[in-house]
């Protein structure tokens, strides 16, 4: 009965909403409030939640510190946790830089070269499946900068994704572009330049979102280890000093800041995946429906 | 009709190119040193041939190709150009095969820009053979923003912006529907006739050969061969009229016999 008395005005009117559109835009629409509103409320909730259960069991901060005294840390030890937190992503981006760098670079040079490759590529995995904590120290006995040290562990955790992706990439072009690229005589650097590269990019971008995390990841584990304080010193460093000096709250605090930034360079780095790819790959391709 | 009427397969192809602008002569093609894929095929193709390859799978249509295209070399025989010819060919695949990260005017640059050519260089005529497909304005599109027509389109496109003197089509419609096969062979013989390019076109539909071809080679399979090769001289320009005249019809018979008969008793016919 309501579908009747609905379908003879839609006939009439110009545009051409049917009920199935409209209850499709109703969800998008919901789905897109929800998309942001529903993890803020979510957080709020945890907060509220948190700072319940901190006061009704009157849980002394030296073992669990309420959102409020965190916010408080936060605030008063800023200037420490800040400049650690420069450290700490100054190793993070050194790494990753190098990380890309090196493994693109060698990424590149196996692909030009099979050789190579079956020479030099067991040593990567076996550099993956080391626990980084267990070279670490080793690395801390024959590097004397401490800097050069943490960049290095870093490196380690976030080189692997990076060139075990770009590899795969760099020999993942059709084969019928190959073939094409041949009969036209290109040489091994156009076949590079104009297919291997463009079609390693999905790949490349893959693992740098992964590299993104590892980097900064590797940097404060590397400094765990390293365990040295002073003027230059990271989140980690901080985050070991509080849990000396049992100051909980600044733990949290630190701790947060890792999140976040772990968070940011995830943010960051879909979002250069989505603009390097958002014009031809179906990972980044909006669609309609 | 008399040209249509099918002749034993005799070595040194049909008759007629004193001086070829390719000569297949007696090649042969065998995988792995077990796997005859093409045995003893001999072809002269000459300027402004549209030679169809037609035969069931297996028959070494795709072989052929991709030793004319110099992808692979053959096991005995040889594959020679015209002398003080260059090899200079084109070829569309079965697949559009474009770069998807490219616009449909950087995959028609492509071949030229191999060649050292600037887009500022190449602008003219990349837009005018992406004109002459009939896919003027969509320069800056991806190829996937285009339909399966479209981008086979591009594909031709790229083929040919070098002008190439010989233009290799591995089953280039195989995939496409009806309606869009038909409009892209009228395209597709307009273009050739335009430029007077030779063509060898692989297929398995023996009214697309009928339709486009001056010459169709008939091929068998295990090992693949060649069985018949039929002149096909129905007059150009052929168009709609053409493809339902009874004239066209009556060839279409003539060739189905032919691949009938390569497919059923194909092994009787094995010279070399």
């Amino acid at each position: 009965m309501a579908e009747t008395a609905l379908s003879a005005p839609a006939a009439d009117a110009a545009p051409e909403i049917d009920l199935d559109e409209l209850k499709r835009m109703r969800q998008r629409r919901n789905e897109r409030i929800g998309a942001w509103a529903l993890p803020v409320i979510v957080v709020a909730l945890t907060l509220l939640g948190w700072d319940w259960i901190v006061r009704a069991n009157e849980i002394p901060h030296y073992i669990l510190p309420g959102p409020g005294r965190v916010a408080e840390s936060l605030y008063e030890d800023w200037s420490i946790l800040f400049s650690a937190l420069m450290v700490t992503l100054k190793v993070t981006t050194m790494a990753l830089f190098t990380a890309v760098v090196l493994g693109v670079g060698l990424a590149i040079l196996f692909s030009l070269s099979k050789w190579i490759e079956m020479s030099l590529f067991p040593y990567a995995v076996i550099l993956q499946v080391t626990p980084i904590v267990s070279i670490a120290p080793l690395i801390f006995i024959y590097v004397d900068s401490k800097l050069a040290g943490l960049l290095i562990c870093a490196w380690i955790v976030a080189f692997f994704p990076i060139l075990s992706n770009t590899t795969l990439g760099l020999n993942s072009a059709d084969h019928n572009l190959r073939d094409l690229f041949r009969i036209y005589g290109a040489t091994r650097w156009q076949t590079l330049r104009h297919l291997q590269i463009p079609s390693a990019m999905p790949y490349f971008l893959a693992g740098l979102k992964i590299a993104g995390g590892l980097s900064l990841i590797g940097a404060v584990v590397a400094e765990y280890v390293a365990g040295t304080g002073g003027v230059g010193s990271g989140l980690a460093f901080r985050i070991l000093e509080a849990s000396y000096r049992l100051n909980i709250p600044r733990m949290f605090a630190a701790l947060l800041l890792i999140a976040v930034t772990g968070v940011l360079i995830f943010a960051l780095m879909s979002l250069i995946n989505h603009l390097a790819l958002r014009k031809w790959h179906e990972s980044a391709v909006s669609r309609e429906r | 009709m008399e040209g249509i009427v099918p002749e034993e397969h005799q070595t040194g192809g049909s008759a007629g190119h004193a001086d070829p602008l390719l000569r297949v002569a007696n090649v042969s093609k065998v995988f792995g040193g077990q796997v005859t894929a093409l045995r003893g095929m001999s072809l002269d193709l000459g300027e402004g041939d549209f030679v169809s390859l037609l035969g069931p799978s297996g028959c070494g249509k795709s072989t052929a190709l991709r030793l004319i295209a110099g992808l692979t070399h053959p096991t005995s025989g040889q594959i020679r150009w015209r002398a003080g010819t260059e090899p200079d060919l084109g070829v569309v695949f079965q697949e559009p095969t474009l770069a998807p990260w490219s616009t449909v005017f950087g995959n028609v640059w492509l071949p030229l820009r191999l060649r050292g050519i600037s887009k500022a260089a190449a602008k003219d005529q990349v837009e005018e053979v992406i004109a002459s497909v009939g896919l003027a304005g969509f320069e800056g599109a991806y190829p996937r923003e285009l339909s399966g027509g479209m981008k086979m389109r591009v594909s031709i496109a790229r083929a040919m912006v070098t002008r190439p003197k010989l233009l290799l089509m591995d089953e280039p419609f195989a995939a496409l529907d009806e309606i869009t096969r038909f409009k892209l062979n009228n395209d597709v013989l307009a273009l050739q006739q335009r430029l007077g390019c030779t063509v060898i076109f692989v297929t398995h539909s023996v009214f697309e050969s009928v339709f486009l071809s001056s010459r169709i080679v008939v091929m068998a399979a295990r090992p693949g061969r060649v069985v018949h090769d039929m002149p096909n001289d129905a007059p150009y320009p052929r168009d709609e009229g053409f493809r339902t005249s009874h004239d066209y019809v009556e060839r279409c018979r003539a060739v189905s016999a032919a691949l009938r008969d390569a497919m059923e008793h194909g092994a009787g016919h094995e010279e070399h």
